[in-house]
């Protein structure tokens, strides 16, 4: 049975002989997961609407339920019922595939978070369930973080693909212009990343959290910060979420990628957006700021459930952060973005990763600190000189030259 | 378990291979080669290389495949070819020739090797769930220990391909004197 258990066995629970009890264990995992997450992003859209019509002084949502809470779902009744549009000029396959290539991979990084369980004082966060030990996580691959990268990468397809079959223009800009920012970010976004593995000495998202067992010990102290604000901004471009929205930039391309879709296939794509937001911020929280790890004991209640409790506030404060984000930051240009991404981010996160594993060896090592530290600031000023240089060459190049298209 | 995923990535795999050939949308082949990738990642799962089945979808469905698309979109190739006119004459019966070969030599090696491959496990340093993160650490050990010369060559040899398509799209213009 190895072979089914490393295929299976992203759980502790899989392993052995799989009997009646663990399946149902993993398959109430799932359902709960997935309703969770229908649930979370309903409530996200709301709070995303209410929360900018108090910055914009109006007072959004307010008929369906008490305080507009059901808008949501009457939004999404709609959408069912919505006649579904096919364009004439659309590759119909491609265009019928491209929502679920946006939805899925957004649903599938839940899987990966630790949504409770005790991690406090260096346990390891296993829960036991009807006799049962498991995480309070809908799995634990081998691979941890990395399905993340991969996840990010598939969604790409969702909005490119949407984009080109629409068979029209303006869709297809916008999927250009998101295929191009989403792969520039990604790199920046993966070697962010690679600090945090770097330090946590491990890619489980379990091990991650189990890593930061202290305020000092959450990463985004122990990478120092920098490595945090260039994840949030990559994730922030990734999910193309406003200041980074000119895939939709509705002044400019109508609405983008999804300007040709209709009824619940533009639903699904609402949909992943809002709940990829929530999700990037579940896996901010985990990878940074300590997953289910709380700052102090809450009195009363049991481990696990306190761990839950400390994720949810950690994830509303992100979340929080986006909406405000949204309201207050205008959209980039799209040379700005570009620059942004190739010229400041991917240095700097390939700089700060060599950083922490030239510390990390002095550390093992024992090497002198002083002659460490000076090293490492006189080598990063010479980066950062020679990259100025750099783009100061390419800059003069190309205001000689002229445009080149 | 171990059959049913193979015969299912198999499949997956030959389906997208053939789809690749077939398909005369630019844009469909494309997808069909993401299929494949995924087919070859599922293998991996199976044969617990976790880490290489990650970077498999990462780096070729995430990344070159998306590259593809985008000159294919960029480009506006994205009409149907028409794959009955030959533009080389000789490719056909080349291909046909090169394929034959390779079938023969993979067979070949399969029935050579066919003593080592039957007694598996056997030395074989398997990673399991003990320590997720044996796959990367024995990875790591070979391709910055042991082949540490060969990794870096290649990366030379990856920065001197970017450098020439740098240098290849910025050609120079003829000075022009007025400024507009």
């Amino acid at each position: 049975m190895v072979t089914s258990a490393s295929l299976l066995g992203l759980d502790p629970i899989s392993i052995g002989n799989l009997m009646w009890a663990p399946l149902l264990i993993i398959l109430m995992k799932v359902v709960v997961v997935f309703g969770v997450g229908l649930v979370a992003t309903m409530l996200m859209v709301w709070f995303e609407r209410k929360a900018i019509a108090g910055m914009n002084n109006r007072i959004g949502p307010n008929k369906a339920g008490p305080w507009g809470l059901l808008q949501t779902l009457a939004d999404g009744t709609k959408l069912f019922f919505k006649e579904d549009l096919l364009p004439e000029r659309a590759d119909r396959f491609v265009f019928r595939l491209a929502p679920f290539l946006a939805f899925v991979p957004a649903f599938l990084v839940w899987s990966i978070i630790p949504l409770g369980g005790d991690f406090s004082n260096g346990k390891d966060g296993l829960v036991t369930w009807f006799g049962h030990t498991t995480r309070v996580q809908l799995a634990d691959p081998p691979v941890g973080i990395l399905l993340l990268l991969a996840l990010s990468s598939i969604a790409v397809y969702g909005i490119m693909l949407a984009g080109w079959s629409s068979g029209s223009k303006y869709p297809l800009l916008g999927s250009v212009r998101a295929s191009a920012q989403m792969v520039s970010y990604e790199a920046a976004l993966g070697l962010s990343v690679a600090t945090v593995i770097l330090l946590a000495g491990t890619l489980s998202t379990s091990g991650i959290v189990g890593n930061q067992g202290n305020f000092v010990n959450w990463h985004v102290i122990s990478t120092g910060v920098i490595p945090f604000v260039i994840f949030m901004i990559a994730a922030t471009a990734e999910m193309n979420r406003p200041p980074f929205d000119l895939v939709e930039a509705e002044q400019e391309l109508v609405g983008g990628f999804n300007t040709e879709y209709s009824g619940i296939r533009f639903g699904l794509f609402f949909l992943a957006e809002f709940m990829n937001t929530i999700t990037m911020s579940g896996i901010i929280v985990t990878l940074f700021f300590g997953g289910p790890q709380g700052l102090f004991d809450i009195p009363g209640i049991p481990g696990a459930w306190e761990g839950t409790l400390w994720l949810i506030a950690k994830i509303v404060v992100f979340l929080y952060i986006y909406v405000w984000m949204r309201a207050t930051l205008p959209r980039f240009r799209y040379d700005q973005l570009m620059n942004l991404g190739w010229k400041i981010l991917i240095p700097a996160s390939l700089g700060w990763f060599m950083l922490m594993a030239v510390l990390r060896l002095a550390r093992d090592e024992d090497w002198n600190r002083g002659v460490v530290v000076a090293a490492c600031i006189v080598v990063l000023l010479l980066c950062v000189g020679i990259l100025s240089l750099a783009n100061r060459v390419s800059k003069a190049n190309r205001e000689r030259e002229g445009a080149m298209f | 378990m171990e059959l049913f995923v193979f015969v299912v990535a198999a499949a997956m795999i030959l389906a997208g291979a053939i789809g690749v050939v077939v398909r005369s949308h630019p844009v469909h082949a494309a997808l069909s080669l993401i299929l494949t990738l995924f087919g070859v990642a599922v293998m991996f799962v199976a044969q617990e290389a976790h880490f290489l089945a990650a970077v498999q979808v990462i780096v070729y469905a995430g990344a070159i495949v998306v590259l593809f698309l985008f000159v294919i979109m960029l480009l506006g190739v994205d009409r149907t070819e028409d794959i009955k006119t030959e533009p080389f004459k000789v490719q056909r019966p080349l291909a046909v020739i090169v394929g034959l070969g390779v079938i023969g030599l993979v067979t070949a090696a399969v029935v050579a090797s066919r003593d080592v491959v039957s007694s598996r496990g056997s030395g074989l340093v398997t990673p399991d769930m003990a320590d997720p993160d044996s796959n990367i650490r024995q990875l790591s050990r070979s391709v910055f220990g042991d082949y540490v010369v060969a990794f870096e060559v290649t990366s030379v040899l990856l920065v001197v391909a970017v450098v020439g398509t740098v240098l290849l799209t910025r050609r120079v213009k003829p000075v022009v004197k007025e400024a507009s």
